[in-house]
């Protein structure tokens, strides 16, 4: 592939959204109201409509004639390369909340970095993504807020969630051969310039919030290098179980 | 107020629903027409939610990004229905809250449909095609019900779900232009769900009580049977189109009556279901309750911190 990076790069970012939605997918008609049922949906949704034009644009810079649904549903776990964050099952509803608002503040961030991007597509993408994005952070924070102010039991299970989730915030940041070669080109975004905001902003939220950042500083890695968590494997059973048991067929 | 008199607002009540003048949650009602507003808007509005289960059951295994978006969304208006009924509901003066209660002591009921397992992929297709096909046809001669609210918010339903209806026919229709594989999971499909859709339209009209209070109230225009019939003269070209066989081998083009002669429906199975005996019946409602009771912590945070909120401004402003 003449472009190997560029398709690599964009794999990655689409890999994040792609199995963010699916967890959420998980939680349809199972919430604790309608109205965050409809707005889990209404997430999943915009991450799939993004990852469709992810994968449409790597499948056409791979050039093997391949689509997006050949780049979503049929790689190996190897291939995927989402951090480790957007895999997280949903324990309970402060963890869906807190794993959504830590991938929300970077992905908002991200978004508004890849505006500039000298890739005209990307560009694009991120133009239509950041007005759902802010969307997202906005519900996801506000359930923050709501969760780590309204009564001691909310207030305790918020704060296991983040205190499980904040081992993945890290990864968040690292930068692969392929983001540096995407960086260095004004193609990708460098996630290091806004790594201290990432981690202001959701001090404020969380102090607001009467909820703490973990004292740890050890973090765990592996998604962007395809090294994923146990939850995977089954992940990908769910999402590739009809491209598999069925191959070559269209829906 | 003397008998005399409410016998007096109680018939200038049925001239205006007999004038198709819309009566207003404000409106002075006959208690009869409340409850049983409440009974029927809250069934279908507990029938939406029920329904989002079985589809959600396919989200996470669509075969398609495309499929899954659609699937997506389509559960997501189901919600939207369930919201609009439970807020036409609520203007009778009953809460959401009291209303689950009912769906969740099995006090109130949902549409039986949704008690059957959703199987395979072409289970989406065959509910998209039936199920709301026929909750169509259930539906559009409500939007002209008496009701205000209710007539309203059918208005809007009514225009998304045959939305549903043809995508759900478009699923079907990629299945049946597909391998053998798919074209037996299409047929398995319509195998399996084309009685319970016609259970759908409710018992017949023998057996149906309430139907003659229902019709003045425009609750209802036209009898089970003949929705039936509707339902199933709409479909059969349908399944021809498709080149689905319909399950029943009594199935036959009646030239003088210009309708189709139809086999018999196994009304102990629809019995059996209603009564709570349906392959999902339990599953269901365990999954309604616990997703209600595992969502209590997060209902009560969020009401804590709207109190603490409202206390903090009231506070301020003093
Ligand atoms: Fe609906
Ligand atoms: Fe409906
Ligand atoms: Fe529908």
């Amino acid at each position: 592939m003449k472009n190997q990076n560029l398709y690599n790069y964009i794999i990655s970012i689409a890999d994040n959204s792609l199995i963010l939605a699916q967890r959420l997918g998980e939680l349809c008609g199972h919430g604790p109201t309608l109205e965050t049922d409809i707005a889990g949906t209404n997430i999943s949704l915009d991450l799939i409509g993004q990852t469709r034009n992810y994968y449409q644009y790597a499948a056409k810079i791979q050039g093997e004639g391949k689509t997006e649904d050949d780049l979503a549903f049929l790689r190996l776990e190897r291939e995927y390369k989402n951090v480790l964050l957007v895999e997280q099952p949903n324990d309970h509803f402060g963890y869906v909340m807190g794993r959504q608002y830590l991938f929300d503040v970077f992905h908002l961030l991200f978004m508004t970095e890849m505006l500039n991007s000298k890739d005209e597509t990307l560009a694009a993408i991120a133009k239509k993504g950041i007005k759902e994005v802010s969307y997202h952070k906005r519900f996801s924070g506000d359930w923050i807020k709501r969760l780590g102010d309204g009564t001691e039991e909310s207030n305790a299970k918020m704060q296991e969630a983040i205190d499980d989730l904040w081992v993945y915030t890290d990864e968040l940041f690292d930068i692969t051969e392929a983001d540096a070669a995407m960086i260095s080109e004004g193609i990708g975004v460098d996630t290091s310039k806004f790594k201290e905001l990432y981690y202001t902003e959701i001090l404020a939220l969380l102090t607001e919030a009467n909820l703490t950042i973990p004292e740890s500083k050890y973090f765990t890695r592996g998604g962007k290098k395809g090294i994923h968590s146990e939850h995977m494997g089954y992940i990908l059973s769910d999402l590739q179980y009809m491209q598999r048991t069925y191959p070559n067929m269209e829906w | 107020m003397s008998n005399e008199q409410i016998k007096n607002l109680e018939e200038i009540f049925e001239a205006r629903i007999a004038r198709d003048e819309k009566i207003e949650p404000k409106d002075w009602m006959p208690e009869k027409y409340r409850k049983t507003h409440i009974r029927q808007m809250s069934q279908h509005a507990h029938s939406e939610i029920i329904g989002m289960l079985p589809e959600g059951n396919w989200i996470t295994r669509a075969p398609s990004l495309r499929r899954k978006a659609a699937l997506l969304a389509k559960v997501q208006d189901e919600a939207g229905h369930g919201l609009y009924l439970y807020s036409a509901c609520e203007t009778l003066g009953v809460s959401r809250d009291e209303l689950y209660e009912q769906l969740h002591t099995g006090k109130a009921k949902y549409s039986s449909i949704f008690n059957y397992p959703t199987v395979t992929w072409a289970d989406m297709g065959a509910i998209g095609w039936l199920v709301d096909g026929a909750a169509i046809i259930n539906q559009v001669p409500l939007c002209n019900t008496s009701f205000g609210p209710y007539a309203r918010a059918m208005v809007r339903v009514c225009k998304e779900e045959s939305f549903h209806q043809r995508q759900g026919f478009e699923i079907m229709l990629k299945l049946c232009n597909g391998t053998q594989e798919q074209k037996d999971m299409a047929q398995d499909a319509l195998n399996r769900w084309w009685w319970p859709s016609l259970m759908m339209l409710g018992p017949t009209d023998a057996e149906s009580i309430h139907t003659e209070q229902s019709m003045k109230w425009k609750l209802k225009r036209k009898s089970n049977d003949d929705l039936r019939q509707q339902f199933i003269d709409q479909t059969v070209p349908q399944a021809e189109l498709l080149g689905l066989t319909i399950p029943d081998p009594d199935l036959k083009w009646n030239d003088e009556k210009g309708v189709y002669d139809f086999g018999e429906i196994d009304w102990d199975e629809f019995w059996q279901v209603v009564k709570g005996h349906g392959p999902c019946n339990k599953k269901r409602m365990k999954d309604r309750v616990s997703a209600w009771d595992n969502g209590k912590w997060v209902r009560d945070a969020a009401m804590a911190h709207a109190e603490k909120k409202e206390a903090k401004k009231l506070k301020e402003a003093i």
